[in-house]
């Protein structure tokens, strides 16, 4: 019985496709992508049924480790700028230009102002070596004392952008006098509405906010 | 696509002694290309971040160092429920604010549980301060009111965690306030009724 001959077929197969769209997708999360911002320590934060979303920008960030350690941050290269000149002014660092640019260019800071400059000229290898030993910016229960260098941090900052929303991103067992000292300072600084950074947590079925949240809508979207 | 049209135009015939070229194709393999392309595509899905954190807002009282005593707001005892924070996330609650030295209050203990913990104790305070109003024994401002009182042994949790539940409760009015001695006193004092609870 004769046998239909099958073509034999090539099996390349034509990968142009497929590399237009690898390099879509790469286009994509290329432009899409913000990277985490660097993180001087691990911060396991609580869970809260809250969904309000961090803003982009304006945003001062008090990180509270575990040791309850405390660590300043700001968004905006620019205005981190502008608030190193204005402690520099203020406390009379005699920081120099290059330290300033590092300021500038880094993430969280959280040494004491008489270890700035050291930690300004060092590299981020280092930085990160004291990041871990430093006891964080030192905090008192009250302001405009020379103890409390947090209260003259978030001065300045509110100085150089008046728009600043404060972020409190704790570690869960952070103990509560640490924090209290924060939002004592912040409140001695007329400052009374602010931000706790939590995760999201599902709200348990049967109480007030799962009825509210379940409610029909009179407007019809969802 | 990533062929290109490499078969020579027709016309333009060489001279007899010049060789014809070898054409080469003009296919690349892009495998390795696109092995390129997903593997950063890999690395970039995996350095996004995608959830963005989520923030809990709290406004804290105003304060004032010259506001007059008689300016401030009594809380009336009926309608306030205190919760002290304390060590282990153990939480000690009473009825009232316990300003009154001749009546202490009563020191309850519970925690963060899903059954029988201080949500339950939020719901039934609520839902006596409804019972008040209807009774017309509160007026229709009264809200039920609740102050937090972490101690020094409590943890950022606890704070969290109790705010928490104002908002899963739909408690309006409630204040984060200092712990007072008094109060120390009275949870060492249940501690050590209820046999180191």
């Amino acid at each position: 019985m004769p046998h239909a001959k099958i073509p034999r077929k090539s099996t390349n197969i034509d990968m142009t496709a497929m590399c237009d769209v690898a390099f879509l997708l790469l286009t994509f999360f290329m432009l899409a992508t913000k990277f985490k911002p660097e993180e001087p320590v691990v911060v396991k934060t609580p869970s809260s049924i809250s969904s309000i979303p961090l803003p982009d920008k304006d945003i001062m960030l008090l990180t509270v480790d575990a040791k309850g350690r405390i660590f300043f941050a700001i968004d905006n290269k620019l205005k981190r700028k502008a608030l190193i000149e204005d402690i520099d002014a203020a406390r009379q660092l005699k920081l120099s230009e290059a330290e300033k640019k590092s300021f500038a260019l880094g993430a969280s800071v959280g040494v004491p102002l008489s270890q700035i400059k050291q930690y300004l000229s060092s590299t981020p290898e280092q930085q990160k070596a004291m990041d871990l030993v430093t006891p964080g910016i030192p905090v008192d229960s009250v302001i405009h004392v020379p103890t409390n260098e947090l209260d003259s941090w978030i001065e300045s900052a509110r100085n150089t952008n008046p728009m600043l929303r404060i972020c409190i991103k704790a570690d869960g067992d952070a103990s509560y006098p640490n924090v209290s000292k924060i939002i004592k300072t912040l409140e001695a600084g007329k400052i009374f509405k602010f931000n706790l950074i939590t995760n999201l947590k599902s709200i348990p079925a049967g109480t007030a906010a799962y009825a509210e949240a379940n409610a029909p809508r009179a407007d019809g979207d969802k | 696509m990533a062929e290109l049209d490499t078969s020579s135009g027709g016309g333009h015939k060489k001279g007899p002694g010049v060789k014809k070229a070898k054409k080469l194709s003009t296919r690349i393999d892009l495998t390795p290309m696109v092995d390129l392309g997903f593997l950063l595509i890999t690395f970039f899905m995996f350095t996004t971040t995608l959830a963005k954190p989520k923030t809990m807002e709290i406004n804290m009282p105003y304060k004032d160092p010259l506001m007059k005593d008689e300016d401030k707001n009594k809380i009336k005892n009926s309608v306030a429920l205190t919760i002290l924070l304390s060590k282990n996330h153990r939480l000690y609650y009473y009825e009232g604010i316990g300003d009154d030295p001749n009546k202490p209050p009563e020191y309850k203990v519970t925690g963060f549980k899903q059954k029988d913990g201080i949500r339950d104790v939020i719901i039934n305070k609520k839902k006596m301060v409804d019972d008040l109003k209807r009774q017309q024994a509160l007026t229709a401002k009264d809200e039920a009111t609740i102050l937090i009182k972490p101690d020094s042994t409590s943890t950022y949790s606890d704070l969290v965690n109790i705010l928490d539940e104002m908002t899963i409760n739909g408690v309006k009015v409630y204040a984060i306030i200092d712990i007072s001695p008094v109060e120390l006193e009275n949870i060492a004092a249940t501690v050590a009724a209820n046999g180191g609870k």
